[in-house]
């Protein structure tokens, strides 16, 4: 009888402490203009607001009685494949039956295609405490956010057909790996061509390593220009599962998320619709899936962060050996401390990226009916942009935090941790993939490389570290001053090693991709210690010990991340060079 | 064809989750330490219930429930649930009952708002209480069949439309029974209770939820206001639905004798607390000798 959401007040904290959220909720909500049409819409902020809390308590509920308990079952199942289609784990299907009888589906979309018209920053709570209950069925659950997709791009004709379906229940899948096409994407080959008789297009070819493969609605990406190579040849299409064509031929055997169904997909001249202009394919569409899914997985990893830090606490206050329990060793009691601290941190980091993408998503979309105001428009770039920074750092900080935690949590267990009796083990097989897909840490580096070099994150710092806090805090300001100024310097560093590079006659940008990633993490580490000193000044009954553990961890890792751009700028690089 | 349903739950507190403060130093519950719930096999029966009103469009499912102006959030939570509403019985003359008189009360509010009832559903027993004695009581007042433990309504056949005074149909349910099930068939209306083996109830639905969370029934008011003092007064103008039925002792017509404390024969003599420890147990085998040693011994403590 657990609530994953009223049990964990954390999350209740960040999605009501923003100033931003007013905003949001307004611009979700367009002046609240459902209320007379639909009786289940807000009649001004504070009611929705009210509303989101009772939704994420269905969730918690749920989850907490049913997708955690059958977790256990679920990875030990699995999903088969049989005559080309998936069957999953049985209680994979209750889970499923559980989540539509609560209408839980469509969670983004507007109402008049049966959604339930809520922020994005509420559908990545509700994410999180799903992943935290099981986050194989997050998965499974949570590619509904494909619908995102359809919807931004998909004609009207098109959104009218899916989006309710969705809604109801109807599960997504984005199909874009192929073998020789992982990371790489331009090099997709699936082929889509028209088919004149029929006036439809054709998709043949095959795709891997796709997530829940064998869902009712595919978004594919495929190659529609014939003769080109590169991502500028390639589009588009939905695939419904009803026309057929698509067969599953097999499931991945995998170290984790083993609810979730990875199938090799084989498309037989599969009937399709194109999804938006032909060769945006990957350019714009997929950027946009993606920069969902990333913020997914983000969710994903703080819940499953979450579940690491429940485990082992729950496991270190039992545990006794030399008479007391483990929790009162200080070794032991660090390590736990250190899992609080990143999931707060991490959390913080999460929602406020959550916040940026739903305020420019949602001028997006009343731009789709009415010219922006200038002033909206300039709103509408500022967030777009801090979406863009904030979302592969709150994805790759995140996923490798999950991965520690998942760590330190099978450490806190000791030798019960190794066997499989415990759920420690499954949380750490678990995390292992949130770093790798939608994009591996280091991809997530690339795409956020550019906001450390044009001082977007420098300046969010900046803004930062400008804010009021209480005479108490300030000795927390002075020691985040010192990190962000190791920060710029670090970024200086590297532009005088490319430019001396550069006069050498060498390619400059070896040094500037072999320290990306320390800039990344000083830059991350900075923005969540911010980010927590914000939120323990509001509130320190909740965040005052993770504020302090986090600093401490956080100043230590800019200090390294410093010495060894230091060291990788000034030295030869020849060493990071393996033949 | 759409049936007329009559849920009877009740608001328990949760006694599956009990801490050092759970009874009163003089044994009777301490309902201000535990949370108030559904009790959890009333729930079992209104999936029973949806699960009916799914499969013949136009069924009302209404939920009766007794009890002070806080267990009208039993109704809102089966709304939330799917279902259409339901009445609070609430009235000081209430007060005290035991199993005599909630199911009288209970039997003359059904007789009063929905006569024309074609199935009464309730959890076979409230976790509090632990009688079971209600649910078959109804039965016995309204003079309807009743059928006990259900595991599962595997079917419902009507009659088809103009016969309904007569007989409106048929259901055939699975009972629990000791070392399995059996299946048995009553003409409606009648009365089932439900077990907790029954298949759970479906979650709370959010647009359900959003539509009906400002639901509440008059006693819930704060002191003195009526519904045009509360905040967004006018969605209760608009919106019946948000208005909880609630009825008294007058409203029911019912005879104050019969009601409460005083329509109540059961008289509370002591409670004791009863602790199992693990060092009292005892292992016997199925052997002629053990059993028995185990009824001499029953029988000698007056167990039986």
């Amino acid at each position: 009888m657990s609530n994953y959401y009223t049990d964990i007040p954390e999350i209740k904290f960040e999605l009501e402490n923003s100033p931003l959220m007013q905003r949001i909720v307004e611009l979700k909500e367009r002046n609240f203009a459902d209320k007379d049409q639909y009786d289940e819409a807000p009649q001004d902020v504070a009611d929705a607001m009210d509303t989101y809390d009772k939704v994420l308590d269905v969730v918690g509920d749920i989850v907490g009685n049913i997708v955690a308990p059958n977790a256990e079952a679920v990875d030990a199942e699995g999903p088969h494949c049989e005559n080309g289609r998936v069957r999953y784990a049985e209680k994979t299907y209750e889970n499923l039956v559980a989540m539509r009888q609560a209408g839980l589906n469509g969670v983004t979309m507007p109402r008049r295609y049966g959604g339930l018209n809520m922020p994005v920053t509420v559908y990545t709570a509700a994410n999180e405490i799903v992943s935290a209950g099981d986050a194989g069925f997050e998965n499974i659950w949570s590619l509904q956010d494909c619908i995102e997709t359809l919807y931004c791009f998909g004609n009207e004709e098109q959104r009218q057909k899916y989006i309710p379906r969705v809604c109801k229940g109807e599960t997504m899948s984005m199909d874009l790996t192929e073998p020789d096409a992982g990371s790489d994407l331009q090099s997709v080959m699936l082929k889509a061509t028209y088919d004149e008789e029929n006036d439809c297009w054709r998709l043949n070819g095959s795709k891997r390593f796709i997530t829940n493969g064998d869902s009712d609605i595919h978004l594919v990406l495929a190659r529609s220009e014939a003769g080109t190579r590169d991502g500028r040849g390639l589009s588009m299409f939905i695939y419904d599962k009803r026309d057929g064509g698509v067969d599953v031929r097999r499931i991945e055997n995998k170290l984790g998320i083993h609810g979730s169904p990875t199938c090799e997909l084989v498309y037989k001249n599969a009937k399709c619709e194109l999804c938006g202009d032909r060769k945006l394919g990957l350019i714009k569409y997929v950027m946009s899936l993606m920069n969902g899914a990333r913020l997914g997985i983000a969710a994903q990893s703080v819940g499953l962060s979450q579940a690491a830090y429940n485990e082992a606490l729950a496991y270190a206050r039992d545990r006794k050996q030399f008479g007391k329990a483990i929790i009162e060793f200080p070794a032991v009691a660090e390590m736990i401390s250190n899992i609080k601290a990143r999931l707060d941190a991490g959390r913080a980091l999460l929602y406020q990226t959550a916040r940026y993408v739903d305020i420019y998503k949602a001028l997006e979309d009343i731009a789709r009916d009415r010219k922006l105001e200038p002033e909206e428009r300039q709103e509408l770039k500022k967030y777009s942009r801090l979406a863009d920074a904030f979302t592969p750092l709150a994805k790759g900080m995140n996923s490798e935090y999950a991965n520690q935690n998942g760590y330190d949590c099978i450490q806190v267990h000791g030798g019960s941790g190794f066997m499989l009796e415990y759920a420690c083990q499954r949380i750490y097989r678990d995390a292992r993939i949130t770093s790798i897909y939608e994009g591996t840490t280091q991809l997530q580096t690339v795409a956020a490389i550019r906001y450390v070099t044009t001082g977007l994150y420098s300046q969010v710092i900046e803004e930062m570290l400008a804010q009021e806090v209480p005479a108490e805090c300030q000795a927390y300001v002075e020691r985040l001053r010192a990190m962000a100024d190791k920060f710029n310097a670090a970024i200086a560093q590297v532009k005088e090693a490319q430019e001396r590079a550069e006069a050498a006659g060498e390619d400059k940008n070896n040094v500037h991709d072999l320290c990306a990633r320390h800039l990344y993490e000083m830059a991350g580490d900075t923005i969540m210690s911010l980010l927590l000193l914000q939120n323990a000044v509001k509130c320190p009954e909740l965040f005052a010990k993770s504020l302090q553990v986090y600093v401490n961890l956080a100043e230590a890792d800019v200090e390294k991340n410093s010495t060894l751009v230091a060291r990788m700028t000034s030295e030869s690089i020849d060493s990071y060079r393996q033949a | 064809m759409s049936l007329k349903i009559v849920v009877l739950a009740k608001q328990v507190p949760d006694t599956r989750n009990v801490g050092p403060d759970a009874m009163t130093p003089e044994g009777t519950v301490n309902r201000s330490a535990l949370p108030a719930i559904f009790n959890p096999e009333d729930l079992n029966a209104l999936e029973q219930a949806l699960r009916l009103k799914d499969q013949f469009p136009g069924t009302t499912v209404n939920v009766l429930t007794m009890g002070p102006g806080r267990a009208a959030e039993v109704i809102r939570e089966a709304m939330y649930r799917g279902a259409d509403g339901g009445w609070l019985l609430t009235d000081r003359a209430f007060a005290g009952a035991d199993t005599l008189a909630t199911s009288y009360a209970l039997a003359t509010a059904i007789k009063h708002v929905c006569p024309d009832v074609d199935l009464i559903v309730g959890g076979r027993q409230a976790i509090d209480g632990d009688t079971a004695q209600v649910g078959p009581q109804v039965a016995e007042k309204l003079g309807l069949n009743q059928v006990t433990y259900v595991e599962e309504i595997k079917a419902l056949i009507l009659n088809g439309e103009g016969t309904k005074a007569a007989n409106v149909g048929t259901v055939v349910c699975t009972r629990h029974i000791d070392g399995g099930v059996e299946t048995v068939e009553s003409p409606l209306p009648c009365v089932l209770t439900v077990n907790g083996s029954a298949a759970p109830c479906r979650p709370r639905n959010v647009k359900r939820l959003m539509k009906f969370k400002r639901a509440l029934a008059p006693l819930e008011l704060p002191q003195g206001q009526t519904y045009e003092d509360l905040p967004y007064a006018d969605q209760y103008g608009c919106k019946q639905y948000l208005k909880i039925g609630q009825l008294t002792t007058a409203d029911v017509n019912a005879d104050l004798q019969q009601c409460g404390l005083a329509g109540s024969p059961t008289k509370v003599k002591a409670v004791e607390n009863i602790v199992f420890k693990a060092k009292e147990s005892k292992q016997l085998t199925g052997s002629d000798e053990d059993i028995n040693g185990l009824v001499k011994e029953l029988m000698a403590n007056r167990t039986i």
